[in-house]
């Protein structure tokens, strides 16, 4: 099973502390297989509506951080417990702050 | 400490911890102990003792590292029981019931602190090395491999090879006594045992991912969750051994061939071949890190071994856009030079079938024919299907129904014979 893991904006300014705590959380679930894909986004992007036909466009950025996506990890798990333990671990990591994990439809789905 | 939690939801929680930390936790034990089957008893302990404690104190802030100091500290016990202690056992017992006492229950017990890192990659990899080792019996291999490196269950591991799971539970409990009578150490092959341990680990490996992708008995043709598993151990291998060729080869070749899962069955579960498969539903994803894969084996200028010769040709079907833009000459010559590299019936067959699309099929089906007294291949029934797909291409279609009527009877999975035996009933039809 896949999940999106993802983080919002709006949390504290990362340390170097932090960057090299994740990379090491990043190594160890590359390690045992489980992340497929990770980034990070700039919190600046182009807001899309589309209603009947006409799109519209608005850029960012956003008013809330809070509710702008910053960063993301595909990871594949076999059941939605051991991805929440995962997801936990993560957040162990980070600190405070928000984020959101959703299962990816696969072809076993 | 954390609040005492139900019975249910603690089981649920040993239970996922445990898949997720089997294989860190029982390497570590194993390098203590020196003994897999006594590693894995202790950690079984360890979960006893979890699933005892945990719904009265709650879980544990970090219960990896419960675990495992729990498991080092029963491991303490029976060590000193066997008046086996010498001054490092000693020392490691103070250590653990030390950090014990602070750390367990509090939140700081982080599973950092009890293991160390550097060593545990390679007690990882030790632990793969033993479970595939050569003296263990193949399907006893790939018990212990699901059991110790995948957390699986008895009963999950029988359900996925549809095996009795009194059976599974023998194999491994007679491979545990194998590896102890025989005093296996749990080390790192060295050369010039290496290559050869290597390359029973990527068998192993290998043969879960085939049962996953291609099963040979039941009513489904694919079972992903050991496809799942085999991934799994194959990208992990990669990581503990980044200087292994035929490793990102094999891992290139399960991620391109995983690519493919969702087009490989139509909504009934029946097989779909690659030449008729909808490309756009294969797993970009997946074929993008199979190149990475395959990029990886080529950077380490070593010769080439047949995982990443398998991998290039997967890679070649990966390219082509539309089934008529594949390269099959390529794929051809790719063959020749896996049958030169690790010659087998199987590989001559596929050799013939990439042949026979550029050199025609009366070409591929006189290559075919010179593997029919192939005793290896007595029992595959991808010979008669191969052979009853060139014999009506060749429009020789009462010879051509009568090999896919092989074919289906030789095959003991359910849908694939279904296939088999659609194509057998359209040769009476007529040709095409």
């Amino acid at each position: 099973m896949r999940f999106l893991m993802t983080t919002n904006g709006g949390g504290p300014a990362p340390t170097p502390e932090l960057y090299a705590e994740m990379g090491r959380f990043v190594e160890e679930m590359t390690k045992a297989g489980v992340l497929l894909a990770s980034g990070g986004l700039d919190p600046n992007g182009t807001h899309f509506s589309a209603t009947s036909g006409q799109v519209t466009l608005t850029d960012g950025p956003y008013t809330e951080a809070k509710e702008s996506i910053v960063s993301f990890a595909l990871i594949e798990a076999r059941t939605q417990d051991e991805a929440i333990e995962l997801a936990k671990r993560f957040w162990k990591v980070v600190g405070d702050g928000e984020g959101d994990m959703r299962q990816v439809y696969g072809p076993a789905d | 400490m954390a609040d005492a939690v139900s019975e249910a939801e603690a089981r649920r929680t040993v239970e996922t911890v445990w898949r997720l930390e089997s294989a860190r936790i029982v390497a570590s034990m194993a390098r203590l102990v020196r003994d897999v089957g006594l590693a894995e008893e202790l950690v079984q302990d360890a979960l006893v003792a979890a699933l005892q404690d945990w719904p009265r104190l709650g879980v544990p802030e970090n219960p990896g590292g419960w675990l495992m100091l729990t498991a080092k500290h029963r491991a303490i016990d029976r060590l000193r029981r066997n008046d086996r202690l010498d001054d490092k056992v000693a020392q490691l017992g103070q250590d653990v019931a030390e950090r014990r006492r602070t750390a367990i229950h509090d939140g700081t017990g982080d599973f950092d602190a009890v293991i160390d890192h550097e060593d545990l990659t390679d007690d990882v990899l030790r632990l793969i090395f033993i479970a595939c080792h050569p003296v263990l019996p193949t399907p006893s291999r790939i018990a212990l491999t699901l059991r110790l490196l995948g957390g699986l269950t008895t009963e999950e591991i029988a359900r996925a090879f549809m095996v009795a799971e009194p059976t599974i539970a023998q194999r491994i409990v007679r491979a545990k006594k194998t590896l102890g009578e025989r005093q296996i150490p749990f080390e790192l092959p060295s050369q010039p045992e290496r290559a050869e341990r290597l390359g029973s680990v990527l068998e192993v490996v290998y043969l879960i991912f085939n049962e996953g992708y291609s099963a040979t008995v039941g009513d489904d043709l694919l079972r992903p969750e050991l496809c799942q598993e085999a991934l799994r151990l194959g990208r992990m291998l990669a990581e503990l051994a980044p200087g292994e060729p035929e490793v990102h080869g094999l891992v290139a070749l399960m991620e391109i061939q995983a690519s493919r899962f969702r087009a490989r069955v139509d909504p009934t579960g029946r097989p779909i071949t690659l030449s008729d498969q909808n490309r756009g539903r294969w797993d970009q994803l997946l074929i993008r890190r199979g190149f990475t894969a395959l990029l990886r084996a080529r950077n380490l200028n070593a010769p080439i071994g047949p995982y990443v010769l398998q991998a290039a040709i997967a890679a070649c079907h990966a390219q082509a856009r539309r089934a008529e833009d594949t390269n099959w000459e390529q794929i051809a010559t790719l063959y020749q030079t896996l049958l030169q590299v690790a010659p087998s019936p199987v590989a001559r067959l596929n050799h013939a079938v990439a042949v026979s699309m550029t050199a025609g099929p009366a070409v591929g089906l006189n290559m075919v024919d010179e593997l029919t007294g192939h005793s290896a291949l007595r029992n595959y029934h991808l010979l008669p299907a191969v052979r009853g797909d060139l014999l009506a291409k060749l429009g020789r279609m009462d010879e051509a129904r009568v090999e896919f009527e092989r074919a289906a009877e030789l095959t003991r999975n359910a849908p694939e014979r279904e296939v088999l035996l659609r194509r057998a009933y359209a040769c009476t039809a007529g040709p095409g």
